[in-house]
C-alpha cells in the first residue's frame, strides 16, 4: 500500500529559508545574516526587521561577503550568507576554500535560485555545478532541500550544527508536502515511501517529481522505493545501501549536472560497496537557457516522465 | 611603553635571524617581505597590541591581528614564538612534513596565534572587517589589526572591502600596507601600478597615516597614533613604506629575494649582519 502525499498549498523553498532564518535568529543571538544586494529574493526581510543590528548589507561584493562571514565566526557569530547559488559558489570558490572550508569556519552559505528553475534569467544565473563544487571541499556539509517545510527545518538545524554548510534551495513555487513538524537531521535520509522493485533517490525540487513518478509506476505494477537525500554530504550510505540491497537498482534524480552531483556520489558508493545498475536523471553536461521553469525542466529531461522511464530502463538492467 | 626602542630593535634583529635561518633550513619560503616587516610585527606584538599568548580562537577582550599576505609567514611565526605563543624551537620545523608551521599560515594545524588561513591573496581585509564587526556586536572595545601586501592590492576583493569599511564605520580596524613597491615579477610600478595609494584610500573614506616601516621609533609612534584615531567613525590605514629584505644588505632593493632561499654562504653573510639577542632557536 503506497503512502499518499498531498498538499494544500504551494510555496517556494526560499521562503522556507526566510522563515527558518527568523526562527534561528530568535533561538540564538549569535546568528547573524549577510546579503549581497538580494534581500527580497532571499526572503531575509523578516530577519532584518526583527534584528537590524545583526544584519549586514554587503552590496554586490560576494567575495567580501564570504570573507566578512569568516571573520564574524572568530567573534563567535554564526553567519548566514545569502545570494543566488551561482554567486554563492562559483564566483567565490577560492574565498570559500581558504577562508571558510580550510579554516573550518562556522559559516552557513545559503544559496537560492539554484538550477534551471530560476527560469527566465538564463544560464548566466542557473548554476548546475554548485553541488559538485561544494561537495569537493573537505569538511563541507552540502544540503539541497525539497520544499518549504524542509528548507525551514534545515535552516534551523544548520544553525545548531558547528561547521561550514552549503544550503541549496530555489525560486519556484512548489507543493508543500513534507510534514511541518518533521525533524531535520543532517546526514539522515528520509524514507519517502517503501517499495521493492527500484530505488529512486531524489534531492531538492526533484523529490515531488519522484513521488509523482512512484504513483505512475505503481499503476504499472512497479513498486518504487523513494528516498529523499537532502544531505548530499555527508551521504547517508547506510540508508542507500540498505534500500538497493532490497531493490537491486537505482535511479538518482537531481536538478544539477550529471557530473559532480548526487548521482555521482551514489555511483561512487555503489561501485565500491554494492555494484548495481543506476540511471541518472540530471542535466546532461549542459548550461541552461531562458524559459519558464516548467519548460526548462521538460527540455532538459528533469520531468516526472523522465524518472518513470529511467526506472523502467534500470529495472531491465538488473 | 612596554619596551624601549632599543629593546624592540634587538627583538627585531633576532626575528630577522630567525627568518633567514627558517628559510635556509627548508630551502624555500619568502625572506624578502618577511625581513621588511620584521620591525612592524615586533612593534605590533611587543608594544602596540593588547593580547594574550594563552590562545583561544575568539580572542574576546584582546586585540587581534590578521596577516593577509600569508607568504611572509616566517616573520609572523618568529614573532609569535618570540612573544610566547609557542616554543621558538618549533621554528626549525617550518615548511617541513607534519609541521604546524605550514608554508602559509593556517588554522588547520592549530598553531596558537592564527585565526584564519591566508596565502591566496586578497582575502585578509574582508576577514579582518568581519572580526571587527563581531567585536562591535560583542561590545568588545579592543581592536583589529591587519597587514596587507602592496602588490596584493591588485586583487579586486580588497577594493570591495576598502569600500565596505568606511560605509559601515568600521572604526575599530587598523590596516597596514607593506608598501615595498616590489612583487614577484618585478617593481609594482612596472607590473601593475598602484598609483597614488594615499589618495585612493582617502577617496574611499579611510583615515590614512604614513609611516617608515623600518624605523622602529617611527613605527611605534605611528601605531600609537593610529590607535588614538580609532572609534571616530572611520577605518584607519597605515601606509607603511618598507624595504624588501631590510636588514640584510644583499637582499635589499630588489624583488629578487621575494621567494628565494639563501645558500650556506649567503646565510652566514646574512647572520653576520644581524645580532643574536634572544638566542637562536
Amino acid at each position: 500500500m503506497r503512502k499518499k502525499y498531498t498538499y494544500t498549498e504551494k510555496k517556494d523553498t526560499r521562503s522556507g529559508f526566510g522563515a527558518g532564518l527568523l526562527e534561528a535568529g530568535k533561538k540564538n543571538p549569535e546568528v547573524v545574516a549577510l546579503c549581497a544586494d538580494l534581500v527580497g529574493s532571499l526572503k531575509m526581510d523578516a530577519f532584518i526587521k526583527e534584528f537590524p543590528e545583526r544584519f549586514f548589507q554587503i552590496g554586490i561584493a560576494e567575495a567580501n561577503m564570504i570573507g566578512i562571514a569568516a571573520g564574524l565566526t572568530i567573534g563567535g557569530k554564526i553567519p548566514f550568507t545569502g545570494t543566488f547559488a551561482n554567486f554563492s559558489t562559483g564566483r567565490v570558490y577560492d574565498q570559500i576554500r581558504q577562508s571558510v572550508a580550510y579554516s573550518n569556519k562556522n559559516v552557513k552559505i545559503c544559496a537560492s535560485h539554484a538550477g534551471l528553475t530560476l527560469g527566465e534569467d538564463g544560464a548566466t544565473h542557473q548554476i548546475l555545478e554548485d553541488i559538485g563544487l561544494m561537495k569537493m571541499l573537505p569538511g563541507m556539509t552540502v544540503i539541497n532541500t525539497c520544499d518549504y517545510n524542509q528548507t525551514k527545518a534545515a535552516t534551523i538545524a544548520i544553525a545548531e550544527y558547528e561547521g561550514p554548510v552549503y544550503l541549496r534551495f530555489g525560486r519556484p513555487v512548489l507543493p508543500v508536502f513534507t510534514p511541518a513538524d518533521q525533524k531535520f537531521e543532517i546526514g539522515k535520509a528520509w524514507m519517502v515511501d517503501e517499495g521493492t522493485d527500484v530505488t529512486i533517490i531524489a534531492t531538492g525540487h526533484m523529490v515531488w517529481k519522484a513521488i509523482e513518478a512512484g504513483e505512475q509506476l505503481a499503476e504499472m505494477g512497479i513498486q518504487a522505493e523513494i528516498i529523499n537525500i537532502h544531505t548530499i554530504k555527508p551521504l547517508d550510505e547506510e540508508a542507500i545501501l540498505k534500500s538497493i540491497r532490497k531493490t537491486g537498482c537505482v535511479v538518482t534524480a537531481e536538478e544539477h549536472n550529471k557530473f559532480g552531483g548526487l548521482g555521482e556520489s551514489v555511483a561512487r558508493l555503489l561501485s565500491t560497496e554494492l555494484p548495481s545498475p543506476q540511471e541518472f536523471v540530471a542535466v546532461n553536461d549542459s548550461f541552461g537557457e531562458s524559459g519558464t521553469p516548467d519548460q526548462l525542466m521538460t527540455k532538459y529531461g528533469l520531468d516526472t516522465i523522465n524518472i518513470v522511464e529511467a526506472a523502467q530502463k534500470v529495472i531491465k538492467r538488473k | 611603553m612596554k619596551h624601549t626602542i632599543n629593546e624592540l630593535e634587538d627583538i627585531a634583529s633576532q626575528v630577522r635571524r630567525d627568518i633567514v635561518r627558517m628559510v635556509h633550513g627548508c630551502q624555500s619560503g619568502h625572506p624578502g617581505g618577511s625581513l621588511g616587516c620584521a620591525d612592524f610585527l615586533t612593534a605590533l606584538y611587543f608594544e602596540a597590541m593588547n593580547h594574550s599568548t594563552d590562545f583561544n580562537m575568539e580572542g574576546n577582550g584582546e586585540d587581534l591581528f590578521f596577516l593577509s599576505n600569508g607568504h611572509i609567514s616566517p616573520v609572523w611565526y618568529s614573532v609569535l614564538a618570540r612573544s610566547g605563543y609557542f616554543d621558538p624551537s618549533e621554528l626549525v620545523t617550518f615548511r617541513k612534513l607534519n609541521t604546524r608551521l605550514q608554508g602559509h599560515p593556517t588554522t588547520h594545524e592549530h598553531l596558537p596565534g592564527i585565526r584564519i588561513a591566508s596565502g591566496s591573496l586578497g582575502q585578509g581585509l574582508s576577514v579582518a572587517i568581519g572580526a571587527a564587526l563581531a567585536k562591535k556586536l560583542n561590545k568588545d572595545k579592543s581592536l583589529i589589526f591587519a597587514l596587507l601586501g602592496d602588490g596584493e592590492l591588485q586583487e579586486g576583493q580588497n577594493w570591495e572591502a576598502i569600500m565596505f569599511a568606511p560605509h559601515n564605520k568600521v572604526d575599530n580596524l587598523i590596516a597596514t600596507i607593506d608598501y615595498n613597491g616590489q612583487q614577484i615579477d618585478g617593481p609594482t610600478e612596472q607590473v601593475l601600478s598602484l598609483e597614488n595609494l594615499q589618495a585612493k584610500f582617502e577617496a574611499f573614506g579611510w583615515h590614512v597615516i604614513t609611516s617608515d616601516g623600518n624605523d622602529m621609533d617611527n613605527i611605534v609612534k605611528a601605531l600609537h597614533y593610529a590607535k588614538s584615531l580609532t572609534g571616530k567613525g572611520r577605518p584607519i590605514l597605515n601606509l607603511m613604506s618598507t624595504q624588501m629584505g631590510s636588514g640584510v644588505d644583499f637582499m635589499m632593493g630588489s624583488h629578487k629575494w621575494h621567494g628565494v632561499a639563501p645558500n650556506d654562504e649567503q646565510l652566514a653573510n646574512a647572520l653576520g649582519q644581524l645580532n643574536s639577542t634572544l638566542q637562536d632557536y
